[in-house]
């Protein structure tokens, strides 16, 4: 079929909706995440059990992408077509599908794990109570089947596209872009409308559309989830740049990584080609646009749009001084713009619900939400999109659930290994672009890594300093020879072998490196270690002054030993994989420090609490 | 347009688009650099901003800017030396020889090292940061260009020498991080790629990274062997640059002084290049005018320059039919003095030990090319750089500067104005040029000096009458260029009946083994403005119209051209593109 008018789509779209569908769907999260959890034995088991009943007329199985319920995967919902109503399983198992079937939609069924819904969409809804979760990015993800163009159409898809090609000028949608103050969601937050307007005032001729899909922070995974349970939302939103900027090609640059990303796009490509919603003569409007899959090695380094632009020229993956910025001289230097894929999965909804709707969620000087990784020592790590403005504390006490365990909130990073840690009292600080900056860390991709009183500041900072030096391609000096030198200085003081000397050279290599490095991972870099010196110095002294972790995680300076309280049960002497332990049966044992590893295989093991960390 | 910017509190205009670093030199306010490479006369500039010691403190702008690549803005404020940005210096400078092996007295760069420069310009009396240094094997595989990355800075200079100014594509980035490297893909060692060892990139390099394989004690062993009859030659470029190897003025012609410390250094005879670039353009200028007359195989290139023959012989195979079969003047000397020579002195071939100084490191590996070699005897026995030569002389103890002049030995030494100009680019043609233009028109021609195909502009075209004949030439120098024009005449659209190419921007003056310019390219200009006064001031100044040439010709060859001549003095190419199986 293809799509010939504007008009056309809308009738399209009404007919789609009109299709006499089963009064009950079923949907099976079938992210990566989703299908690495299992899903997809329950999905089977949904499917033979389906047919075992004869159900299809009464149930619609759908398979759809990530529903960000990280912490109850393998999960599906159940919704009742004419009602509404819905049910939400988790930690769902084959066996459990034939009972979750026969419930039906009143009641769940007995011995499965429900959730209670805590989103909205606020294109359609206005939030329940304990909805504290705005979903505009993931407003399809995990609702409709990402595979489906004809669900994507039904669900307003395409419609934001034809408006901008029947009703608006170039440089109204860059106006309509700009008032509603949408920001970059990659990391440096850059006001997307004036990134257009950069491009489209550069004189015309070949220019670029381009797509940053090479996630690549540790923890972070919102793109991921929109391009598998969204592709259209980006292929649309790409399509709506091109016509903003006058360029007719768009280039999604993913890392290989992502093959069921790659999958569900290159599909959503070619149907959106079979429609006519892209390609030649858009929708009969005239307009041009294609869009072509480039494929990343997963360099982090490679997030950063020059050395994103070169990469996809096929050089090595490396930054170059701006200016010349891409907006005027880019791939194959041609004016380009380089938005992520979170920043492209609000254009469609801005464009159909106006700037002012977007600006009524958010703050002033960021509006719109922002999705968050919850990760960490979080109860339930999972994907939360939330309005700007919103408190830490919201996000991990009431939708991550607080701290798994019970235990005490240390401090969460945002940002990544670019971020900082903020510690609990900033906790109820509104988050935005600018109050995070403020606080040492910063938004960045929308990472939330969550650390708890067994966290040892020092090894966190050292372990996101190691994710930089993997990644850093080594190009400018503060960066290719500063991190290595930051990261040995961390071992250092980890190891015991720091002193306060150590702490003073950290602090002025921090400066220095932030000072001047290349580009923004170089720039970022000591964030973590600054951050973590800032707030935790006391950590840090512990270590080079006392020889001590005050969390208790460094090996190198912790001893375990058996106290009184052993019993002789020999449990940890059988549990020891270096045969360390030493004790006659009923007698108090004791380890050797010479011999052990610090594994803490006999701390773990005792029943007694008799193995002692000090 | 204009651009008004203050440095250091003082106002300074320039054009807009130009460099902090630019304004600043306009105020002769030094602004440190390292990884900044810069040749003007070539169009070049290597503006990577990646070692950041460049860093000013801007205002109003949240970090340092690199001031090599950081464009001037109106009403920009920028302070060079306050305490933030002599920190990041320090530190980045620190950071620097942190990762920098300690080894300067036995470095072959000592004293000619922009980075042994630096710290002691910044005074850095005691470093701050310790920990893991890069270790790799050195690469000594080629006979040419030696590489140890231990000591590279990743400053990138050598990647755009060899990929952007010649296009040979063989080094660059590699490797992530702490262990990145700029080398050949895969980490190969040289002899393994497509480098045709022109040593631009040694040229290029700031630090000891990459240098000349040193061939000084081969020749010490040679000269203190009575067993052996050790010759050497010196080519034309050698002798407008070794002087400022010993404080003399760039441009000193310094032959003479050159002549007297080979002959202190031991050498039975002292002979000269120059009689075999005339011998070359014999051979050369007669292999031009027959495929002129029969109108085959054009253009003509010539085959003086090593490293443009094996560019050729990687990239452009299907063209190994154009350029001249003739030697290069280094191996028509090693081929006429292992015959001609041997004979008149009676010596075997293999008790004569020919040793070459070179302005060039790919006539290092020419000299060792198979088909070079007769009976297991090299024409070339030995090549050192100018480079070497100069360290040679220091080592003897001999007071280079004090020296008086000498001549060159007969009879492979005496030659002519048309041979020492080989040393630039254009020389070549311009020698050709005037001996065709005799042989044609049959007569003694006055006007010899054929400007139009001097000076350093990397592709010069000339048409000149030569009797009733309109020859079109065309001259280039550096690799890149040449790929330009070659794809020209591939495509069709360039018609020449020769063309001149050198592997080196600026020919021979500019070669890989010549003393380090470091970018200061009043230096070439100098050295070529020598090479025309060379020219000028010598009594004969075509290759014809050398005596010994017609000598030899008379005595041995017969004939330019002849059986004798082709067999002693032409060679053949070889296809490196599609290398045939063992």
């Amino acid at each position: 079929m293809r799509i010939e008018s504007p008009a056309q789509l809308k009738k399209t779209a009404e007919e789609f909706r009109s299709r006499p569908t089963p009064p009950v769907k079923l949907l099976v999260s079938m992210g990566t995440c989703g299908i690495a959890a299992g899903t997809a034995g329950v999905l089977k088991a949904v499917r033979e059990e389906v047919t075992k009943r004869r159900l299809e007329n009464a149930i619609e199985v759908v398979e759809v992408g990530c529903m960000g319920l990280c912490y109850a995967e393998p999960t599906l919902m159940m919704v009742d077509q004419t009602t509404g109503r819905r049910l939400i399983y988790g930690d769902v198992t084959a066996q459990q599908v034939p009972a979750i079937l026969s419930a039906g939609i009143t009641e769940p069924a007995p011995g499965t794990r429900t959730i209670e819904r805590n989103w909205y969409y606020p294109e359609f809804e206005s939030a329940g109570p304990g909805e504290l979760q705005a979903r505009i990015v993931l407003r399809n993800t995990g609702r409709l089947n990402p595979e489906s163009i004809d669900e994507y159409i039904m669900n307003d898809g395409y419609a934001a596209l034809a408006k901008v090609l029947t009703t608006m000028k170039s440089q109204d949608v860059i106006d309509v872009i700009s008032a509603s103050g949408l920001r970059g969601r990659g990391g440096g937050g850059f006001p997307t409308g004036r990134k257009w307007q950069f491009a489209a005032q550069q004189p015309a001729g070949e220019k670029f559309i381009i797509c940053n899909a090479d996630e690549g922070d540790p923890g972070a995974f919102m793109d991921r989830a929109v391009l598998e349970g969204d592709p259209h939302a980006v292929l649309e939103a790409m399509t709506i740049g091109g016509y903003a900027i006058g360029a007719q090609t768009g280039v999604i640059y993913i890392r290989a990584e992502y093959p069921l990303a790659v999958k569900r796009l290159e599909n959503a490509i070619a149907q959106a080609r079979e429609y006519g919603v892209l390609g030649k003569n858009i929708m009969g409007s005239g307009f041009d646009f294609n869009i072509e899959i480039k494929f990343g090695a997963g360099a982090f380094v490679c997030g950063e749009e020059t050395a994103l632009i070169h990469s996809i020229e096929g050089k090595r993956g490396e930054p170059t001084v701006k200016p010349p910025f891409p907006a005027v001289e880019g791939l194959w230097k041609r004016p380009s713009v380089v938005n992520n894929v979170e920043t492209y999965a609000c254009i469609a909804a801005i464009i159909r619900k106006g700037a002012e709707w977007f600006r009524s969620l958010g703050t002033e000087g960021s509006p719109g939400t922002k999705v968050f990784a919850l990760a960490g020592k979080v109860s339930k790590v999972g994907l939360a999109e939330v309005p700007m403005g919103m408190t830490l504390r919201q996000i991990i006490y009431d939708i991550g659930d607080g701290i798994k365990f019970g235990k005490q909130f240390k401090a969460v990073q945002t940002g990544g290994p670019s971020g900082g840690c903020i510690t609990a009292k900033n906790l109820d600080l509104p988050i935005d672009y600018e109050s995070l900056k403020a606080i040492g860390s910063m938004m960045g991709s929308g990472g939330m890594i969550v650390m708890d009183e067994d966290d040892c500041m020092v090894n966190i900072a050292k372990f996101f300093l190691e994710f930089t030096l993997d990644e850093s391609c080594g190009k400018c000096t503060p960066c290719r020879i500063g991190n290595r030198r930051m990261y040995e200085m961390l071992e250092e003081i980890t190891d015991g072998r720091g002193t306060l000397e150590t702490i003073e050279k950290l602090k002025t290599l921090s400066a220095t490196i932030k000072d001047t490095a290349l580009c923004g991972l170089g720039q970022t870099a000591p964030n973590p270690v600054l951050s973590t010196l800032k707030n935790f110095e006391d950590e840090y002294l512990a270590h080079v002054k006392e020889s001590r972790c005050p969390a208790g995680s460094c090996t190198k300076l912790i001893r375990y030993v058996i106290s009184d309280k052993c019993v002789g049960c020999g449990l940890c002497l059988h549990r020891c994989p270096v045969n360390c332990i030493t004790g006659e049966r009923k007698m108090r044992h004791q380890i050797d420090a010479a011999k052990c590893i610090k594994c803490g295989v006999c701390y773990q093991t005792c029943k007694f609490h008799a193995v002692e960390k000090i | 347009m204009n651009v008004n910017l203050k440095i250091n509190d003082r106002p300074v205009t320039v054009e807009a688009g130009s460099t902090i670093l630019e304004a600043a030199e306009k105020l002769d306010i030094k602004i440190p650099t390292l990884c900044h490479f810069k040749m003007d006369c070539f169009h070049m500039e290597h503006r990577s901003a990646s070692c950041r010691i460049c860093v000013v403190e801007v205002k109003g702008r949240p970090n340092l800017a690199p001031a090599c690549s950081t464009p001037v803005m109106e009403g920009m404020e920028v302070k060079t030396n306050t305490l933030r940005a002599i920190n990041a210096r320090r530190t980045i400078l620190d950071l620097l020889l942190s990762d920098h092996p300690k080894d300067c007295l036995t470095c072959p760069k000592n004293l000619n090292c922009q980075l042994q420069e630096l710290a002691q310009e910044m005074g850095l009396h005691h470093l701050l940061f310790k920990g893991e240094q890069s270790t790799y094997n050195k690469d000594l595989s080629s006979n040419a260009i030696a590489r140890d990355l231990d000591k590279c800075i990743m400053c990138r200079r050598c990647e755009t020498a060899c990929n952007s100014v010649q296009t040979v594509g063989v080094l660059s980035g590699v490797g992530r991080g702490f262990k990145a490297v700029v080398a050949p893909a895969g980490l190969r060692p040289l002899a393994e790629t497509e480098c045709v060892f022109c040593g631009q990139c040694v040229q290029a390099c700031p630090v000891g990274a990459l240098s000349e394989i040193d061939y000084k004690y081969p020749v010490w062993r040679a000269l203190n062997d009575p067993s052996k009859t050790v010759v050497v030659q010196t080519a034309p470029a050698v002798r407008v640059a070794i002087g400022e190897s010993f404080g003399l003025e760039p441009g000193s012609i310094s032959t003479g002084k050159m002549v007297a410390a080979l002959r202190m250094l031991g050498f039975d005879k002292v002979f000269d290049t120059d009689f075999a670039a005339d011998l070359t353009i014999m051979e050369e200028t007669t292999e031009l005018i027959e495929r002129v007359k029969n109108n085959r195989d054009l253009p003509i290139l010539t085959s003086c320059c090593p490293g443009w023959v094996k560019f050729l012989e990687h990239q452009f195979p299907e063209l190994i039919y154009m350029p001249s079969t003739a030697k290069s003047p280094q191996q028509m000397f090693g081929a006429i003095t292992k015959s001609y020579y041997a004979q008149k002195i009676g010596v075997a071939p293999e008790n004569i030990v020919v040793v070459s100084v070179m302005p060039c490191l790919a006539k290092k590996y020419e000299a060792s090319r198979e088909e070079f070699s007769h009976n297991g005897v090299r024409d070339v026995d030995i090549v050192i750089s100018t480079r070497e030569l100069a360290d040679m002389i220091r080592e003897a103890g001999i007071q280079f500067d004090q020296l008086g002049e000498e001549d060159y030995d007969s009879p492979l030494g005496e030659s002519t104005g048309a041979a020492v100009i080989f040393g630039a680019t254009g020389g070549v043609l311009e020698a050709a040029l005037r001996t065709a233009a005799d042989w044609i028109a049959g007569e003694d021609l006055q006007e010899i000096d054929f400007k139009a195909v001097r000076g350093l502009e990397g592709i010069k075209e000339a048409t000149v009458k030569v009797g009733g004949l309109e020859l079109k030439a065309a001259v280039c120098s550096g690799l890149g260029n040449a790929r330009k024009l070659l794809e020209k005449i591939k495509r069709g659209e360039a018609n020449y009946h020769a063309i001149e190419i050198m592997a080196c921007p600026g020919g021979c003056l500019n070669g890989g083994g010549q003393p380090y310019h470091h970018g200061d390219t009043s230096i070439l200009e100098k050295r070529m403005e020598a090479l025309y006064r060379a020219d000028a001031g010598l009594p004969i100044r075509k290759s014809h119209q050398n005596p010994s040439i017609q000598k030899l010709y008379e005595e041995f060859l017969g004939e330019p051209g002849s059986h004798c001549a082709h067999t002693l003095l032409h060679t053949t190419y070889i296809d490196r593109k599609h290398p045939k199986k063992k």
